[in-house]
């Protein structure tokens, strides 16, 4: 036991000493002097002082070295003239916005009068970026890293390349490992060495980006003459064989792009269809004011934004609840005032409910304005999400697939699960058998229209996020939602969710081959085709109410 | 004649439309302009406009109201109809367009077509384009029908069919590749059978042909209701399994029914055109249809005067109230939508009619 205490006691001390503040204190007066030193180098007039002063911050061996080049890189070193002293300058409207060059320090805004810009030459300016990219090399994050070769990438020469060829060999990070390689093997690919070529091809065939692509593509490329730029039969045929992998490559990549909008345009086709699936299936109501409902909820997101103008991402997470809330009361209003007096004559609750669509939408006219407003989106619904050059992934599209599924598993749950799901499928079933056992049908009813609207108005929130809130915004929904609803099946939640997304596949697959019209229109002659097949959907009701 | 007066309210709405047939036409080319009776050039083409559109609320209740059909495409009928005499007019325009060619119309010359399609032949025939006005609609009505009936497309399925139908040929016209002028449609009409369009004499003679033609389909459409045909019709709509389980082919009569009607709804788009002077694809949204079926039920469905009655109603209605207060209208539309349809199942007929009963 002893022994491997005293052992622990010496690492101990060793590491209390290595920390011991003096030291450390020394250490950094030293680099902070060759700071400085450069520094006040760097202000001079003559260029060879600059250049000097370059590769002096450079060897400093400092974060904060790094900070200045990059700002002397782009142009936001300045001299503050009164005190002769170097700052960073972020411009503004007022002037610069400034900070101490040596530590961050904010030194709040001057004018522009006030400080005078350090240039640069472009030869200066050239062996900057590659001491910068040197320099970046040897950072922690992966991504400077990165953004390092990038750099050097960008007018590489043999220092560059002995450079990288180091950094290779030490690299730990495969992504970074990645770049470097694409690189080099960009690089190899001039040299006049056959065998170098080659393997230089066979380590790009695995890059698929787009310099890779256009340097395989210009290897293919013929003259003027109809001769092959590229004299090498060899390595034009491996370029060749290069290409056609990364070209499947990119077709897979393309073909989980297509999937993907299909699926987020499908995924807004079910939000919009299951609140429609539950009121026609369940009751067997014809809502042609759904689409409105859905506006409604648009309106409600429009509205809290504007009451929450700073907080654009709780105002959408609260708008969910709130256009569940509007949208619900408005649908169980109309259910109680109109619908609930057209029960058995479901054509005529079609027409009463398109004349609630026309009121809702003069409605929303009068109040808001008949021009469309915008709902912003936050920032982490903005942007797409990169995965690699060819595949990006709009994260609007991707949290509306998120929130379909949600809200789809939260309706089945409901279903499944609670009270109201239970007496709600016992009267979509037999609705006067379940009255005889005592259910009250008539409540039932309200409250399942309520959430058939509330989904509605839920749907208007995600929506709101894709498209144009404006009054006719139900309207250029409805149709579709029908087509959903129909062609899934009335009364069956899982085939509106097969419905929806394979009709949106479909769309998004059409779109390349015929245009985006006559892929729709396609997709709504499929259907009316289909419901001559199956008249009643993918997954007919069964039993006894389908003749009623 | 009988057919026309079986009850006093369809006999003196005849006779009304009788009247203006003949009267206004008459007095707007015969009295100077300043005379009292003179009816300006205006009123002439929105009578002859709100009598198109009654013909189209006739053939719609044809289906709807005696077979139970609600067909929520009926808008697209009217359109073909109304595109083939857009055609026609298109073709006697000559080299009087803007680009002055004497074949291609101006948007086919816009869009760098080099020769006329195939489509496109013989309509600069009147004959060939009125017959196409009646078998273009009619033969999609055949086609569609047929698929939709023989496998019992029923009720609110049948409703969503073909409101998919019109929203797929809105958005095909919409399109410039379909040689139909794309999103402006078809205009600039010169003439019709050689007549100025812009003169009052043919506003005058089309107005005095869309009444006859309405009072024709009315007889036409009673006499059918009245047959044997017509009464198996209305018992489908009454109770289609009875009427299939004693031995009639239901999918036949509902055919029958639906073809006749969207060729009455292709002659009103036929006439309709040459009055108001264009045709574009917005004939054939959704919601035109939609407010076919307004008409209908407003006017009081399955009584062929209700439907004529209540497109002349609403679309008065409407020429007034977007002229006075647009931002009403819509309010008002709706609110009469629910009222009926919740209220008065029968429209406004349907009041006359149980106070009849009542004395």
């Amino acid at each position: 036991m002893k022994p491997i205490f005293f052992r622990h006691y010496v690492c101990l001390m060793a590491i209390g000493l290595l920390l011991l503040p003096g030291l450390v204190l020394s250490d950094e007066n030293l680099s902070q002097d060759t700071l400085t030193a450069a520094m006040s180098k760097l202000n001079a007039a003559y260029m060879t002082e600059r250049s000097a002063a370059i590769e002096q911050l450079a060897a400093a061996q400092e974060p904060r070295a790094i900070v200045i080049l990059q700002a002397l890189l782009e142009g936001h070193l300045f001299n503050l003239i009164a005190e002769n002293k170097l700052v960073i300058g972020a411009e503004i409207e007022a002037g610069y916005k400034l900070s101490d060059a040596k530590n961050g320090q904010d030194l709040g805004i001057v004018a522009r009068e006030a400080t005078q810009k350090i240039n640069l030459n472009n030869a200066l300016r050239v062996s900057l970026r590659k001491t910068l990219g040197r320099l970046e090399l040897n950072a922690s994050e992966v991504k400077v890293r990165i953004h390092a070769v990038q750099a050097i990438a960008k007018d590489i020469d043999p220092e560059g390349l002995v450079l990288l060829h180091a950094q290779l060999s030490t690299e730990k990070d495969r992504s970074v490992q990645d770049e470097i390689k694409l690189v080099l093997g960009l690089e190899q690919l001039n040299s006049t060495d056959k065998p170098q070529r080659l393997a230089a091809l066979a380590l790009l065939k695995d890059h698929a980006s787009p310099a890779v692509v256009n340097r395989l593509n210009a290897l293919q490329e013929k003259d003027a003459t109809g001769q092959f730029v590229e004299t090498d039969a060899d390595v034009r045929n491996s370029a060749k064989t290069a290409l056609i992998n990364i070209n499947s490559k990119l077709r897979v990549y393309a073909a989980i792009e297509t999937v993907f909008f299909g699926l987020s345009l499908g995924a807004v086709l079910v939000l919009a269809a299951i609140g429609l699936a539950i009121t026609f299936g369940v009751m067997g109501v014809i809502n042609m004011a759904h689409g409105e409902l859905m506006m409604l909820g648009a309106y409600t997101t429009y509205v809290m934004q504007q009451l929450l103008p700073d907080y654009l991402g709780l105002a959408l997470l609260l708008s969910i609840p709130a256009a569940f809330m509007i949208s619900a009361l408005v649908g169980i209003l109309i259910e109680r005032g109109i619908i609930r007096f057209l029960y058995g004559r479901p054509l005529e609750t079609l027409l009463a409910t398109f004349g609630v669509s026309l009121v809702l939408q003069q409605t929303v006219r009068s109040i808001f304005s008949p021009l469309n407003r915008s709902v912003a989106s936050p920032e982490w619904m903005s942007g797409a999400w990169q995965i690699n050059d060819f595949l990006a992934l709009t994260w609007n599209r991707f949290y509306i697939l998120v929130f379909c599924l949600l809200v789809f598993t939260l309706l089945l749950q409901i279903l499944k699960r609670t009270r109201l799901g239970l007496e709600v499928r016992a009267v979509a079933q037999n609705r006067n058998m379940a009255k005889a056992m005592g259910i009250p049908t008539a409540r039932v009813d309200a409250l399942t229209f309520g959430l058939g609207s509330g989904i509605a108005g839920v749907a208007g929130v995600a929506l709101s996020q894709i498209t144009n809130v404006g009054p006719n915004l139900g309207q250029a929904y409805i149709v579709d939602s029908f087509m959903v609803v129909v062609f899934g099946g009335v009364g069956n939640l899982w085939g509106t969710l097969l419905a929806g997304f394979s009709l949106g596949i479909a769309n998004k697959l059409l779109e390349p081959l015929a245009g985006a019209v006559l892929a729709k229109i396609l997709v709504l002659v499929f259907i009316i085709l289909f419901i001559q097949k199956r008249p009643r959907g993918l997954f007919p009701q069964k039993g006894r109410a389908v003749e009623g | 004649m009988n057919l026309f007066f079986q009850d006093k309210l369809a006999g003196s709405l005849m006779a009304v439309i009788a009247c203006i047939t003949v009267f206004i036409p008459l007095f707007n080319l015969l009295t100077p302009v300043d005379s009292v009776l003179h009816f300006s050039a205006y009123t002439v083409s929105l009578l002859g406009k709100y009598l198109t559109f009654a013909l189209l609320g006739l053939s719609l209740d044809l289906v709807w109201g005696y077979c139970g059909i609600l067909a929520l495409g009926q808008g697209a009928f009217f359109a073909l109809g109304g595109y083939a005499m857009g055609m026609y007019l298109m073709r006697q325009i000559g080299t009087r367009g803007v680009y002055g060619n004497a074949e291609l119309p101006d948007f086919m010359v816009f869009l760098n077509w080099k020769e006329l399609p195939w489509f496109w032949q013989g309509f600069n025939h009147f004959g060939f384009a009125m017959l196409m006005v009646v078998l273009v609609p009619g033969l999609l009505a055949l086609v569609f029908g047929w698929l939709a009936f023989r496998s019992r497309v029923t009720g609110v399925y049948l409703s969503i069919i073909t409101q998919a139908l019109t929203y797929a040929l809105l958005l095909a016209f919409f399109r410039n590749e379909m040689g139909f002028g794309g999103n402006n449609g078809l205009t600039d009409f010169k003439e019709l059978l050689g007549f100025n369009i812009q003169s009052e004499g043919l506003r005058s003679l089309l107005l005095m042909a869309t009444g006859l033609i309405l009072l024709l389909a009315f007889g036409v459409s009673r006499w059918v209701m009245n047959s044997k045909l017509g009464r198996v019709v209305t018992a489908v709509r009454d109770q289609e399994m009875r009427v299939r389980f004693l031995g009639y082919r239901v999918e036949h009569f509902k055919l029958w029914i639906f073809v006749f009607s969207a060729m009455l709804a292709g002659i009103a788009g036929a006439l309709y055109v040459p009055q108001v002077g264009i045709i574009n694809p917005s004939e054939f949204s959704p919601l035109n249809s939609l407010e076919i079926v307004i008409w209908v039920a407003i006017g009081g469905r399955g009584t062929l005067y209700g439907a004529i009655i209540g497109a002349v109603l609403v679309n008065y209605a409407k020429s007034l109230l977007t002229g006075w207060a647009p931002e009403i209208w819509l309010f008002f539309l709706g609110t009469t939508f629910i009222l009926v349809t919740v209220f008065l199942p029968n429209g406004i007929l349907g009041l006359f009619r149980s106070q009849e009963q009542k004395l």
